[in-house]
């Protein structure tokens, strides 16, 4: 094993420079992808962590993709997945509680909270490092992050903290007093063992008893402040314990730091991989694969088996449905995926899957799919249909080109491109002739491309482009299979299905005819 | 504290399901008649005898002796189980006098007064029935009627009594309220408790060991502004809070007493609806017997002098009983002339077998039958007017839903089934169906005038099977007995019209017709 280095983030290697390289005009691409869906999904419920700046940062570094695997890997072992859950939910608690100590504005109770948040952090903390000490894991990151705490945990001033805070909260729930209000006057004092008077009127009566009957419950007006009247009665109860609430004063004033920054950036990163985790686990759950992608630099041979377009699995997952696997391989000179085939037959969702796949790989995820191979980009665009400006043609197949010509500007030999049927706004001959001069650059590019279109003409423009197209049930035309086939485009197979259907084929015609 | 009038050793469920076909023995067997009688206008007594006649079926005949028992000394002692009722009555309705509306539900001190006043109520009704177990229980004999007087003397002695008027007078807080609390979430008291305050009249000495031992000596006091308000308000809360539980338990406490009321207003209902239905038959001197209850695997049925109760609460003469052994058949077919008072038998088989498994006495002069665990009835329905295709339909459709539901051993009753086809489709069908059940051990009851059918069975499964015929008399009139003999082919439905289309007089004769006509 490799010497375990220094401990700076569970998203980075602590021999890179961590940079927060966020492309900032990608959120087209993101929703083309409906990666925005995705992440919505991932991150519901934890908007508190911030986790968007972590989504929208691809890597290119392969090291980055690497040490993100080996702590993915890790994370998909139960027990430990489930003490990083037990950590963050003590850590919420903690936030929770300091919010009341922020809010509240009678000492005593702002002291208190601030005990209550001090204790729930050390648990976690201590929890977490016990958990981790026992727990086998291999990455380099929690290797790290592991010694770190070990070392956090056993320092004087954390033991000095966990003690006194456990010894405080002790001696304030002991506290026991009673309180007899008798007309204008409250008399504190404490408690003396007087019996439990509303037990013994349930008892008189309990030889009545045939079943259950409702419970009368009164709802006290509920406030987390004190009103005058419990803020006296408080005083005098800390008056009947005068050095306990000395200690907690003091207590708060010493630790008004107490919170180490390191534990506090982990429970944040850490939820990157929680967050994808936990969604993927309930695909998972209905049988769909997931796979660490082997990233390739230099090599454009990209492949990926059983995958599928996890936004719509996450949509379909509510109507206890799955969605239908697919596969793509491009070896030697293939570059350009061309896909046509009939309309709602999964084409759309095939180019998403292929852009989603490079995304998700680029951020160090296991992504859908038995095994695939993918490309470490340096930009991922997307050409989609936009639905405005319907009316006016020339200014869309306007748009179109523009943005296509920007697209093209900014493209390398290692970018990757995914384009849904543009040009649908012009003439055929118009669209092919376009077509053409777009895929002759993107050829010259040499860059990985995904091209969903109704041109047949494009996928057999030379070596470097592949034909993939949408299927029917042969017997029935209307019913989709949602696989996307390897097989040379023909626009007749869909339209002879049907006329097989109706007997009107060439060799049926001929059969029925026939005497 | 339980009354345990309707089963030795556990309550009776006044929630407890119907038999899946409730309504179709009500329909089939008309037992709307016999609850009403039972009920006397009483919807309550009403509700829970339907309740007891259309459920627990499978529940063998353990219980049924207990309550044959519990009912005899009712009988003896109507006037003062009327009596307990009406307290139990009163009782249950005493709560709609102290109306409490959902919001004042919300404060204990509302809720706190309430719930003494109701006990006061109570404890004036509790009362009364110490008094009757006191001054009654001698004249019981039933172990169910025993064990409640027992409990009564028991549970209400004089020292509980003492003890509940002393609470009452406690939680008006003449000495203010004692809460303990400890601190809470945010530092905020919590975990109130209402606490019982000492005694003042202590001894000296007392005292001084309370000064020596306790801790509580120091103590701290403050005094609210008689300006403040808010602070008089805040104040009144923190006295609710500890008010709060203990009104909870008082209100509680009510209820249980009101619960205890309720079971036995429960469980004498129906002792009160079999006192209803004695008193009407006893009033035309119609018989009555205690049944004997045998196990379902025996499956027996024999009586004498079996009449239809339902039939005969609605007329003025006496009916005629039927009399059978049909122990040892497994099939009992009824054949004969139409009118001839066939369905009425069916019908005063299947009311008896359920009087008897609830506990009751049973309309015959004498009544022996194994407790079946379900009782199944099969009846033509006049009111289909679908095609006769549809009619079969809905009929194989029922029998079907009889099957999906049939029990070990049960019992099922046929009335003209089958007869929305042909004579021969439906014998053939019935034979098989009947054929079928029978092997299956099922106790039926068939009334049909399917000769076919009838004459295949007296053919093949002679022994197995008794026949009974509406009895003819020379004269043409029909008494409604049945009488055991061999289907005949013909049906007397020549002396029916006749009898209602007489040839002379015609117009005289039907308007001052004595013979009942029953709807079939």
């Amino acid at each position: 094993m490799d010497r375990v280095l220094d401990f700076r983030s569970i998203l980075f290697p602590s021999f890179l420079a961590v940079q927060a390289h966020e492309a900032n005009d990608q959120a087209e691409m993101l929703a083309d992808l409906n990666l925005d869906q995705i992440f919505a999904a991932v991150m519901a419920g934890k908007a508190e962590y911030n986790l968007t700046p972590f989504f929208h940062a691809p890597q290119r570094d392969m090291a980055v993709i690497l040490y993100r695997h080996e702590v993915m890997h890790d994370l998909e072992n139960a027990a430990l997945s489930d003490c990083i859950r037990r950590f963050a939910e003590g850590m919420r608690e903690m936030r929770r509680r300091l919010e009341r100590h922020e809010k509240l504005r009678f000492t005593p109770q702002k002291q208190r909270w601030f005990l209550d948040a001090v204790d729930v952090y050390c648990d976690a903390v201590t929890g977490l490092t016990d958990d981790l000490s026992a727990g086998a894991f291999s990455s380099r990151g929690l290797r790290a992050f592991r010694d770190y705490l070990v070392g956090y945990v056993a320092s004087p001033s954390f033991g000095t903290l966990r003690e006194l805070s456990r010894r405080l909260l002790d001696e304030l729930s002991a506290i026991h007093y009673c309180m007899l209000i008798n007309g204008p006057r409250v008399q504190v004092r404490k408690f003396g063992g007087e019996s439990d008077y509303s037990a013994e009127v349930e008892e008189t009566f309990a030889r009545f008893r045939q079943g259950s009957v409702k419970e009368y419950t009164f709802n006290p007006p509920h406030s987390e402040s004190m009103n005058h009247i419990e803020e006296n009665v408080f005083n005098l109860v800390a008056k009947l314990y005068p050095p306990l609430f000395a200690e907690l004063e003091s207590f708060c004033a010493a630790n008004l730091d107490y919170l180490d920054l390191m534990v506090a950036t982990f429970d944040r990163e850490i939820q990157f991989y929680v967050s994808y985790l936990e969604y993927i686990r309930r695909l998972k759950a209905v049988g769909l694969a997931f796979c660490y992608p082997r990233l390739v630099q230099g090599s454009k041979e990209v492949r990926a088996e059983r995958s599928f377009d996890l936004a719509l699995a996450g949509r379909l997952l509510g109507e206890d449905a799955v969605p239908v696997c697919n596969e793509f391989r491009l070896a030697g000179p293939e570059r350009i995926i061309v896909v046509s085939g009939p309309n709602q037959g999964g084409k759309t969702t095939f180019a998403r899957t292929f852009g989603q796949l490079h995304y998700l790989a680029s951020l160090g995820f296991p992504v859908p799919g038995t095994d695939a191979q993918l490309f470490l980009f340096d930009n991922l665009f997307t050409h989609f249909e936009r639905g405005e400006n319907m009316n006016n043609l020339w200014g869309k197949l306007q748009d179109d080109l523009v943005r296509i010509r920007r697209i093209l500007d900014r493209a390398t030999p290692n970018s990757v491109v995914v384009m849904n049927e543009i040009f649908t706004s012009t003439t055929l001959t118009d669209a092919v002739a376009l077509s053409k001069r777009i895929a002759a650059r993107l050829i010259e590019l040499d860059l990985l491309c995904v091209w969903v279109t109704f041109i047949d003409e494009l996928a057999s423009l030379g070596e470097q482009t592949v034909s993939m197209v949408s299927t029917v049930v042969p017997e029935n035309p209307a019913v989709r299979t949602y696989k996307i086939l390897r097989r040379p485009a023909d626009g007749l197979s869909y339209a002879l299905s049907i006329a097989e259907k109706h007997r009107l084929t060439y060799p049926l015609l001929k059969e029925r005819v026939s005497l | 504290m339980k009354a345990h009038l309707l089963y030795r050793d556990r309550d009776f469920d006044p929630q407890r399901p119907l038999v899946w076909n409730a309504a179709a023995l009500v329909q089939d067997l008309g037992l709307g008649t016999l609850f009403a009688a039972m009920a006397r206008d009483d919807k309550f007594v009403l509700e829970v005898s339907r309740r007891l006649v259309l459920s627990g079926l499978d529940e063998g005949p353990a219980h049924i002796p207990y309550r044959q028992d519990v009912l005899r000394d009712c009988l003896d002692n109507a006037r003062v189980v009327r009596e307990l009722y009406a307290i139990a009555v009163e009782a249950t309705e005493e709560e709609k006098r102290h109306y409490l509306g959902s919001i004042l539900s919300t404060y204990p001190g509302t809720v706190l007064r309430r719930s003494i006043d109701l006990i006061t109520a109570y404890l004036g009704m509790l009362r009364k029935l110490r008094r009757i177990a006191d001054s009654h229980a001698e004249d019981f004999r039933a172990p169910g009627w025993r064990a409640l007087f027992d409990v009564v003397k028991r549970e209400l002695d004089d020292g509980f009594f003492a003890r509940a008027r002393s609470h009452l007078a406690q939680l008006k807080f003449n000495n203010g309220v004692l809460l303990s609390a400890k601190l809470a979430t945010g530092n905020k008291g919590g975990r109130y408790v209402l606490r019982e305050q000492p005694v003042r009249a202590v001894s000296w000495l007392e005292r001084l060991f309370a000064r020596l031992f306790a801790e509580r000596s120091t103590a701290f006091e403050f005094s609210l502004h008689p300006r403040d308000e808010a602070g008089a308000r805040a104040l009144n809360e923190l006295r609710d809070r500890g008010i709060a539980l203990v009104a909870s338990a008082l209100a509680q406490s009510a209820d249980h007493v009101r619960s205890f009321f309720g079971a036995l207003r429960t469980e004498l209902a129906f002792y009160v609806g079999c006192i209803n239905l004695h008193e009407q038959l006893a009033h035309k001197h119609e018989p009555v017997c205690f049944p004997q209850p045998l196990p379902a695997t025996e499956h027996r049925l024999s009586f004498s002098g079996l009449y239809e109760v339902c039939l005969t609460l609605g007329m003025t003469e006496r009916v005629v009983g039927s009399d059978a052994n049909a122990d040892a058949h497994d099939l009992v077919m009824v054949t004969g002339a139409n009118q001839g008072g066939k369905s009425t038998f069916l019908r005063s088989v299947g009311i008896a077998q359920l009087m008897m498994q609830c506990g009751m006495f049973v309309a015959a002069e004498a009544f022996r039958a194994s407790a079946y665990d379900g009782v199944f009835t099969h009846f033509k329905r006049e009111e289909d007017t679908a095609m006769k295709s549809g009619k079969l339909d809905e009929e194989l459709a029922r029998m079907s839903e009889i099957v999906d539901h049939i029990t070990p051993h049960p019992m099922i009753l046929f009335n003209e089934s089958f007869a929305a086809t042909n004579e021969r489709e439906g014998s053939e069908i019935g034979r098989q169906i009947l054929a079928a059940l029978m092997e299956r051990g099922v106790k039926i009851v068939c009334v049909t005038h399917l000769y076919e059918l009838a004459r295949g069975f007296y053919e093949g499964t002679r022994g197995k099977v008794l026949f009974l015929r509406a009895n003819r008399q020379a004269d043409g009139t029909r008494p409604f007995r049945l009488v055991e003999g061999k289907p005949l082919e013909t049906s007397f439905g020549e002396d029916l019209y006749r009898s209602i289309f007489p040839p002379v007089a015609r117009e005289t004769e039907t308007a001052g017709t004595s013979e009942p006509v029953q709807s079939q």
